[in-house]
Parts: C-alpha cells; structure tokens; sequence
C-alpha cells in the first residue's frame, strides 16, 4: 500500500525529505535549551556571571535558530503534502481514463468521485501529520531520555519506567475504544443515509402521515447511537487522568528524590568515591523536569497520532486499491489505424460480463451488416441489446468468438481509431457544462460552425437551439437540466454525427423524442448520409419498423430476424410487442 | 429569521448544554478547575522546594528541612488527587452531558424538519438539507467533546498562571505579557492569512471537485468520444490551480504552530537571562507575595517563572489551535438554531376522518375498523355532522403562486367527481404537478376554493386529508426495510393478508415471490437492488394497501421495458378502479380511458373535455396526441 502511494511522491521529493529534516534540526536545537538554562541557573546561585553573556548567547541563538528550522519545516512540508494530494489525486483521474466499461461496472461513479475528493483529502492530511508531527513527537522523546541521562542517569531511570507503563495505558485504551468508534460511525453512517431517505422521500412520508412512525424510528437510532458513543468516549477519556497519574508521581519523584541528591549524595559513595545516586544541581533539577514533561507530553500527542492514521488508513486503502485497478482493454502491438467501412460481423460470439457469472449475456450471436444499411434490434429490458453494440465499438472483449468492423476483428485496430469510426449515442446520455455549441463540438474539436449546424439539422436540433437566446452560445447547465429530455437526446445524436462516423449506434436514444420528429431524424440520416451504418436499438416498433434488417433479442440470443413486414409473419416476439403497443398507443403510429 | 451571532450562538450553546444536566455541569466546571490548578501548580511545587528545602538544606543540612519537606510532600499528593480525580470526574461526565446534548439536538433536528412544509424541500437542495446533519453536527461533535472543555480548561489555567505570576513578580509578569502580546500579534496576522488563503483554497477545491464529479458522472461517453486527453488536460489544469491554493494556505497553517512554538522559546530563554541578571544585581522584586530584594527572593521564583512561562506559551499555541475549530462549530451550530427556528407546517383543521356505519341512511361513528370511512365535522353552534367520505373534490378558480407576483394557476376549476378519472396533461412547468400538490395540501392556495366532499379542506385536518389521498409518484422512494414494511407504509395495521392482497393488485406479488426472502426480503437504502419497473410496482402496492378513495399517480416517464410496462399499467388500471384520480399522464392510452382530460398550457387550464371531443376540436390536445407536440 505504502510503495503505490509513495509513487505519487515524485517532483516533491525534496520538500519531503526536506520537511522532516528540518522539523528534526528543529527538535535538536530545541532540546539543548534547558539543560543550557541549568547551567545558568547553577551560575547564579553560585553568585559567579563570568560566563553569562556567552551562554545568553548561545541560548538566543538556538531558539532563534529553531524558530527559522520551525518555519522551514512548516514551509516544506505544505508544499510537500500539496503536492503529493495533487499527485494522487491525478493518478487517480489519469487512471480512471485509462480504465475501460467493465472496470466501471465495478465502480459506482459516486465511489470514484469520493476516492479523487474526501480520501484524498484525508491522504493529504496524514501525509502533512507524518512528515512534521509524526516525526517530531519520537524524535522530542528520544532526545529527551538522553538529555535526562546524560544530567542524572539514576533518577531518569523513573522515566524509562514511567513511558512503557503509559505507552502500555495508552495502547490499551485505543486497542478497545477504535473498534467501538469504528462500529459508532458506521452507524452514524447509517443514520444519515436513513435521514437522506426522509428528505428524498418527505412527500410519500407526508401523504402516509407517517411523520410519528419516522420520528420514532430515528429516536431509537439516535440514541443508540448515543449510547455507543459514551462508551467510546468514556474509555477514550481515561487516557487523561491516566497521563496526568503518571506526570504527577514522576514529577513527585523526581522533585523529591532529586532534592534529597542535590542536598545530601544520596545512597553513599561507591568503591571509587564517586557518589552512587550521581550528582545533581538545582539548575539540572528544573531542566531534568522540562525533559520530564515534554517526554509524556509527546507521548500524548504520538498516541494521538496513532488514531488518527487508523482514520486515514482506510482512505489510503480504497485509493490503493484504486490505483491497482487496471484496464481490461488494452491496445494491441500493430493497432490498425484505419477503418475502411461500416460493416460489421458477429461470427458465433459469446459474451459476459464477469468471469464468474453463470450465465451468457450473449450466447451464439450471428450476423452481418452491410455498410451503410439501417439495423434494428428489439427486445425487452436485459435481453441483451446494450450489450450486443457495446462490443462493436469494444468497449467490452468478446469471450468467445469475433466481431469485425469494415472487415477486421475489433482488437486488431487502434482504440482511439476504432471508437471514432463508431459513434454511439447512449441510453443515459450526458451533457457537460459548457454552451450548445462547446457540447456537440465533444465530436470535433475543431469543426467549424457550418459543419455544426449541419449536424444539428440531422438531429433535427436546429429549430429548437435557435429558439433559446443565445442561439448555439446558450449554455447548458450542469447536468444538462436547462434542456427537455426530447432535446438532450437530440444533441447527443448531433454530436455522435459531427465526428463523421462509419458506423452510427442509437441504444433507446430517441425515446423522449416525439414520433414525428423521430421519423424526420430517421430520414436525414438516410438522405444526408447514406454511407454511414446505422444501428438503432429500440423498444418501440415503431422505430426500427423501416429498417433494412431487424434482429430480435431474447435471453442473450437473436431469436428472430427479418424485416418489419417478414417479422410480423415470423416471429412470436415481434409480433406480440408489435400488439401490446398498438394497443397502447395506436395514434403514435 | 436571519442566523444568529456568533456570540449568541455561543451564549446559547452553553445555555443548553447547561440545562441539559445542570449537576453535571457544576460538576464539571467544579472539577475543571481543580485539573487546572493542578496542572499549574507544578512549577509552584518547585519555588517551594527550592526556597524551602533545597537551600536551607544547603546551609543547614537535610534534618533541619525533613518535616518541611515532609509537608510539602504530603501538600503535593493531596492536591495532585484532587487535580487527578477532577480529570477523571470533567472527562467521564463530559462524555455522557455532551453526548446527551447531541442526541436532543439530532432529535430536535429531525423532528423539526419532519414537520416542516413541503416548500422547504423545494426551496433547499438534498444536498444541503443534508448537511445539517452531516457537516453542522460534526463540528458540534468535535466542539462539545474537544474544544469547549479543552477551551475552557485553557482559559482557567492562563488566569491561575497569571495570578501565581504577579504574586511571584510584577516585573517578569510584564516581561512575559510582552510575549503573549507579541504572540497574539503573529497568531491573528498568520492565522488571518491562513484562513483567507484557506478560503479560496476552498473555492478552486470546489472546482476541481465539480469537474471530477461532472467527468465521472459522463466517464461513459468519454470513452466514447475518445475525450480522455482532453480531460487530463482540463483537469491538470484545475488540479494545478488548487495545488497552489493549497500550498499557500498549508504554508500559513503550518508554519503558526512551530513559530509561536519557538516564540515560547525565546520568551523563555529571555527570561531566564533577565531573571539571573535581576537576581545578581539584586534588583528589587515587587510582587503580591511582598517586596524583596531579588537576592531574597530567590533563584526558586525564577525556576518557577521558567516552567510557568513555557506553560503559559503552551497554553496560549492551544487557544490559538481551538480558535479556528470553535468558529466553525458556532457557525454550525447557528445554522441549526436557524433549522429548529423555523416555522412548522401549521394545521388549523377541525374536521377529522372517523370509521363509521351506516344505519338507516343514518351515519355513526364506531372505533373499531369498518371500511366506511365518515368527515366528522363539528360546527361553531355545538353541532356535530357526519358526511360520507366519498372522494368528490372541486377545485373552483383557484389562483397559487410559488413565489410573489409569478403566477403559477391561474383561474383554475377542475370537477372531479367520485370514482372519476381527471387527466393532466401538458408541457414541464405547465401546472400539472402544482394541481396536485394542492389538493393534499402541501401548498396553501391563493385565491379560490378546493373542497372535499362538499368541505372546505382548510377545516380538514391535514392528517386525515392526507390519510384520505393515496399517491404513486414518478420518484418512486422506497425505504430501507422489508419489502413488507414498504406496502404497508400508509397503513402500519394491514394484516399479512392485506399486505398480499396489495401486492397482487398491483401485480407485484409475481416478483416479489422470486426475492430471496420474498416479502421479507430487505431492501437496501432506497430499494437500489430493484429494477427501476419492480419500485414502480411496489410503491402501485404501497398506494393500494393504503386503501385511500382518492389517487394521486404522477406516470414514469423512464424506460422500462414493455413487459413490465404492461404489468404496471395494469396494476395501475386495477389501483385506478373505483377511486377518485388524478393522474398527470404520460401515456396516450391513460388520457384516452380517462373521464376528463385537462390540457394545461402555463398554468391555464386551455382545453377540456373527453378524447372524443378533445380530437374533434382539433387543438393542441390533438397536436399531441399525433405526436406534432413532445408529451412530457
């Protein structure tokens, strides 16, 4: 986990490396300070200043100098922890391009908007954390243990003492309250999603008169929410009173004991007059009770920091595993970089989705188009239809068997070469902020707006982008929700055009368009670009009753195939939905 | 009303966090400054000591301070307990007051909004509405359990160093006041960069955010359209704009901490130099404890000085950290003052909707469930009415606007008699919706009158008018539980039976058999492992388990696959049978069968009638029905 995001590091090398070594100078620097100051205070109850001035001196240097390593390390590590959430982040994106639709059927596009926003985010911030903080509390604790040593080794040994036995505390307490915080959120979890529910859904809560039944049923979740949070604070809570027992008997210790050493040599001398309990003077005395403090202080704040990558460390995870994530298609050595027509074969394909699921999405589908003829294909929900033209344009490989365009099997050519041959316009289209203009240029960039209004006139979008104020300057909004269903899929249809495709692929995308309009899209199609193959998924009869050729889809299969006026003798299915929307609606036809 | 002040907010907080448990709070107030005390009384233990052990000893040898010593030991532990038990007291009853407080406000929250007017989901986004709850009470979270105590016990211990400062000395007080002012100075100037670079940090955020959001939502047809390039490129561009936001405001943020840090530092240093130099010149020392040359008054007020000074800098970085927290948790906390503030859906109604039997043309109210439903309206002279609910409702020139002077119906009748089908047809934004929003009202009418059965339904309460209109929406919003718990949503005592019952009109029980667990089966949030035809279906069943004589369908528009199509237009038609409707149509074959069809055209009702007539007029019913005009 830790080697894929290091990766994203790159071009802040530097600063990360710098931040840390900074922050460490800065400890350094720091924590000769109060033994200096025992010096100090030694000389004046000795009542002898001689060397007051240079050790002034070198005491306003060393702070000064950490104040300057102080900022330092701030400076780098922002830019360092910056950098790499920018990194990530566009590691993320890049690889979410690069990935093709079965790897998106695995990620809900929510999941991979949260990974490039609030992970990332708390990636940043556990980054920021590890190359300033989570390098200095160790590093305050190291030096401190040795400063105390080196002033009375004896008495620190309480020290040594004292931290296993509050790390020990410490360790305990989160090992027992994580799992019950972990549990608590996601619970909250829960509760906001079931408050989302109510908002979505307040009119049918509100028709029912239900209101009571939901305050109810969010009284009981709140509180056991509640419930489980007392006990998780109440067990994180001790930590305090914990850190302040071990503070307040060390420094007792300390205080007293060291009082004893400094009036008395306590403990007696040892064979070679040296006094067994060390020396120690009042000005140590107060130092050796900073590095004291600082020691569990900072031992506090590892703890502390410890919980808080346990927070991140999840984030960290799903990214990880994000950028793991590889494209299921990829270019092939000698890609093909030309399609030479619009036919299309299917020869014995056999297609699913996942490797593990049991049934064929596709099984044993034959057929071939000729360049330039209109295709039908109908057939309920899940029969297969979506999944059939996605192969043309590989979105998806086939299992088994091969589908060609202009006469050559789909993954010899380019990818990038191939989907331009084939434009589809799909069945949950979407348009992107920008003008009307800007959105069905997405087929070329570079189109003039001749060609543009050419293309809407097909889609029979002219009309309409004239009558909105700005003309083909109006903006859409994000979402497209300034235009009417009928009208969005109409510049889905006019942009698919303006990359003058070979092959033209409409899954179910005119159905909020009216029937007169569809038939004229239909027909400017035919007229205007006679050349280009057309394949139109439909549910509606009506729609693909003047094609060339039309398949039905049943059960992953194509069942029957023909003509309108062929089907309608041969084919149960075709006929049958052929009734069931005559009697629906007749008038339509 | 507009959002309150910080300062009311704050004073506000602590109202009710007081009233919550006002022992606990005393308590813990109590206990407070014992911790702090304690805390600061570390560097006094060490004056006295130095002045009282260490020194004398010196001179006089260690038996002549043993019983000296011995006292301060004992003072030591004594108040060391007191300090300890007062940590243990402020944390474990914190927990418990604050948590409680949490829970009120979530529930204040939720209840509050679910008796808010309809218009307050119109009027917010989900999106916002949520984050009430998310955001707003998070920082709540954070302020109650962390920064209030933390903030308050920093508070106390700056006053008890102070004071412990000028009873040692007047003269190194002010010295260090000079630091602490110094310190304020840096924090507001860095900590005001900070947070303006941290704003627009926020906004270009927010922008590389919407596009990742926009591209991820339309990934499919970038793929499509081969855009991948282009994307990278629009986004390095924006995800460069906010590196540099970023690491502006991180600069300011994280360069505070180290630089008061050091601050304290310096101060501290400084004043161990000036303290030696006031000692060795015997400089007079003036402090509340007396006034004394500084000789006297000892190297042990210095060493304290040293260690209370590098507490009081401590202290201060902790406020400077808080203060950034405590700003955001009072602007959440004002924002829901501001949600429990606002005005309740109110309901003047008097006339209520009660079982009955029907004797000899004669209406009596009964308690148990008979099926036949009666308004029991009493009137202003004592008497007391029964009418039988029949579903007869009138809308007689009614006039409503959203908002000031933009008219939405204008001069609207509407006759819908029981068992009648009224059709609402027309272009978005016509008024179809806003008909029905009406009629059960979730909007309040403007001019005109809506009766029910003959009543006014401003005397009806809104309850048992509500409960009295059953409603199929496009958005069809299931909840999370059983299916079972779904259709009998509008009728909590429906049997198994009925349950079923309702499934089979609606022609659901067929899949709902299929589930894992059928009727028990648990539909996840939102019922997201259903096809978009089987919610359809379940919320048909919701509708017909209500059993109320007045419908309300609004027909989805999405595709849903033609057999299950004909599944629901059929569960539908059987819904429709016998009740009252009002059905803003999508399809042809709905408007055909229906009693009456209403074309709106900006919120005028333009032409009305049945089929027959409505295509022999040849209007603009007729442009729609041959597909010249787009239905939507």
């Amino acid at each position: 986990m830790l080697k894929t995001l290091a990766r994203s590091v790159r071009e802040y090398k530097r600063e990360s490396l710098l931040a840390p070594l900074f922050v460490a100078l800065e400890v350094v620097a720091e924590i000769f300070l109060p033994l200096i100051m025992a010096v100090l205070i030694d000389e004046i109850l000795a009542r002898d200043i001689t060397n007051l001035v240079q050790i002034s001196l070198v005491l306003v240097l060393l702070a000064m100098m950490a104040l300057y390593f102080g900022y330092l390390g701030g400076k780098y590590s922002a830019i360092a922890s910056s950098g790499f959430a920018k990194n990530i982040r566009k590691d993320i994106f890049y690889n979410v391009q690069g990935l093709s639709f079965s790897n998106f059927d695995r990620y809900s596009h929510t999941a991979l908007v949260t990974r490039m926003t609030t992970d990332t985010t708390n990636v940043q911030n556990a980054y920021d954390l590890l190359v300033r903080v989570a390098l200095r509390a160790p590093l305050m604790i190291i030096f401190s243990i040795i400063m105390a040593f080196s002033i009375n080794a004896q008495l620190s040994l309480i020290f040594l003492l004292a931290l296993p036995m509050l790390s020990l505390g410490i360790f305990l307490v989160y090992k027992y309250a994580i799992p019950i915080f972990r549990r608590v959120f996601d619970k909250y979890d829960k509760l906001n999603k079931y408050v989302q529910e109510n908002i979505k859904g307040i009119r049918v809560v509100k028709t029912f008169v239900q209101e009571e039944y939901e305050k109810t049923r969010f009284k009981a979740r709140s509180e056991d929410i509640r419930d489980d949070f007392i006990k998780g604070e109440r067990l994180v809570v001790i930590n305090q009173p914990a850190f302040q027992f071990t503070l307040y008997v060390v420094m007792t210790i300390v205080a007293i004991a060291g009082s004893y050493i400094i009036v008395n040599t306590f403990g007696g001398y040892d064979a070679a007059g040296n006094p067994i309990w060390g020396d120690l003077s009042t000005g140590q005395l107060s130092s050796l009770i900073i590095y004291g403090m600082q020691m569990l202080g900072n031992l506090m704040m590892l703890g502390m920091i410890f919980v808080m990558f346990t927070i991140f460390s999840a984030s960290a995870r799903r990214i990880t595993r994000f950028l793991h994530e590889e494209s299921d298609i990829r270019n092939p050595e000698d890609p093909i970089t030309h399609v030479r027509n619009g036919a299309v074969a299917f020869d014995d394909v056999y297609f699913k989705y996942t490797e593990e699921a049991e049934n064929w999405v596709l099984k044993d589908i034959n057929l071939s188009i000729n360049p330039g003829e209109t295709i039908g294909i109908i057939g309920g929900t899940g029969m297969g239809k979506s999944s059939l033209i996605s192969l043309i344009s590989r979105l998806y490989d086939v299992d088994r068997g091969r589908v060609s365009v202009g006469g050559v099997d789909v993954r010899d050519y380019d990818i990038a070469t191939l989907r331009n041959a084939v434009s589809v316009v799909l069945q949950n289209n979407v348009l992107f902020t920008g003008t009307i203009a800007d959105n069905i240029r997405w087929g070329d960039e570079d189109a003039p707006l001749e060609a543009v209004e050419r293309v809407a006139r097909i889609a029979c979008a002219h009309d309409f982008i004239m009558s909105f104020p700005e003309g083909y300057d109006n903006p859409i909004e994000q979402g497209g929700t300034n235009v009417s269903g009928g009208q969005k899929q109409r510049l889905c249809i006019a942009r698919a055009l303006l990359k003058k495709p070979k092959i033209l692929i409409m899954d179910d995308s005119t159905n909020a368009v009216d029937t007169k309009t569809e038939r004229s899209i239909r027909e400017g199609l035919r007229t205007h670009l006679p050349d280009m193959t057309k394949i139109i998924i439909s549910q509606r009869v009506g729609s693909v009753e003047d094609a060339d050729q039309i398949f039905v889809m049943d059960q992953g299969r194509i069942v029957d195939s023909g003509t309108h006026e062929t089907l309608l003798e041969t084919s149960d299915i075709y006929q049958e939905t052929h009734a069931m929307q005559q009697l629906g609606d007749d008038a339509d036809e | 009303m507009m959002p309150m002040s910080k300062k009311a907010t704050l004073f506000r907080l602590i109202k009710e966090l007081f009233l919550t448990n006002k022992k606990a709070v005393i308590i813990v107030f109590i206990s407070l400054i014992f911790a702090s005390a304690g805390m600061m009384s570390i560097s006094v233990f060490i004056q006295i000591i130095i002045d009282d052990a260490i020194m004398p000893a010196l001179d006089a040898g260690w038996p002549a301070v043993a019983d000296r010593l011995f006292a301060i030991l004992i003072a030591m532990i004594v108040v060391y307990t007191l300090a300890i038990t007062g940590t243990l007291l402020y944390t474990q009853i914190m927990a418990k007051v604050g948590q409680d407080y949490l829970d009120d406000i979530r529930k204040a929250m939720f209840e509050k909004m679910e008796s808010l007017p309809i218009n307050f989901f119109d009027r917010n986004s989900h999106g916002d509405i949520m984050s009430y709850y998310t955001n707003d009470v998070d920082t709540l979270r954070q302020f109650i359990t962390q920064s209030l105590v933390q903030f308050t016990m920093t508070m106390l211990t700056l006053m008890f160093i102070i004071g412990v400062m000028l009873y040692y000395s007047f003269i190194l007080t002010v010295f260090v006041g000079i630091g602490a002012f110094i310190m304020f100075k840096v924090t507001s100037r860095v900590g005001g960069k900070s947070s303006e670079r941290f704003k627009s940090q926020q906004k270009s955020l927010g922008a590389v955010e919407g596009y990742i959001e926009e591209m991820m939502h339309g990934q499919r047809v970038v793929k499509s359209f081969v855009r991948e390039e282009k994307a990278k490129e629009e986004f390095d561009a924006l995800n460069e704009t906010w590196y540099d936001d970023s690491a502006t405001a991180r600069h300011y943020g994280n360069i505070l901490m180290p630089v008061l840090h050091n601050i304290g530092n310096i101060l501290y240093v400084s004043l161990a130099i000036l303290g030696s130099i006031l000692v060795y010149f015997n400089v007079t020392n003036i402090g509340f404890s007396g006034i004394y040359p500084f000789s006297i008054a000892t190297i042990g007020i210095v060493v304290s000085f040293l260690s209370l000074s590098r507490q009081f800098s401590q202290n201060i970085r902790m406020v400077s950290q808080q203060a950034p927290m405590v700003a955001m948790a009072l602007g959440g906390a004002s924002r829901i003052f501001y949600l429990l503030s606002l005005e309740e859906e109110h309901d003047e109604g008097y006339v209520t909707l009660v079982n009955c039997i029907e004797e000899d043309g004669k209406i009596r109210e009964v308690d148990e469930e008979t099926g036949e439903w009666a308004w029991k309206h009493p009137h202003r002279d004592g008497r007391l009415t029964y009418r039988k609910l029949e579903g007869d409702i009138v809308l007689s020139n009614v006039d409503f606007q959203y908002v000031e002077d933009t008219p939405v119906l204008k001069d609207v009748s509407v006759y819908a008699h029981p068992g009648q089908t009224i059709a609402l047809v027309g272009e978005t934004g016509a008024g179809k919706t806003t008909i029905t929003n009406l009629i059960n009202r979730f909007y309040e009418i403007k001019d005109g009158k809506v009766r029910y059965d003959g009543i006014n339904i401003n005397k009806i309460k809104k309850p048992d008018l509500r409960r009295s209109i059953g409603m199929v929406l496009q958005d069809t919003s299931l909840f999370s539980g059983t299916v079972r718990d779904n259709i009998r949503y509008g009728r909590k005592d429906a049997s198994d039976a009925d349950v079923i019952e309702a499934a089979k009109t609606a022609n659901a029980y067929d899949f709902i058999q299929h589930l894992p667990k059928g009727l028990d089966t648990d539909l996840s949030a939102d019922g997201a492992n259903l096809s978009e035809g089987q919610r359809q279906l379940i919320s048909i069943a919701r509708a017909a388990c209500a059993n109320s004589p007045v419908l309300i369908l609004d027909e989805a528009t999405s595709s849903i696959d033609t057999r299950t199509e004909a599944l629901v237009q059929e569960g539908m038609n059987r819904l429709m049978e016998g009740r009252t409707v009002f059905v803003i149509a999508h399809r042809l074959s709905t408007v055909k069968n229906a009693d009456a069809i209403m074309v709106m055209d900006h919120g005028e009702i333009i032409e009305r009638g049945d089929h027959d007539s409505l295509i022999e007029e040849k209007g603009v019913y007729y442009q729609l029905y041959t597909g010249a005009l787009e239905m939507e």
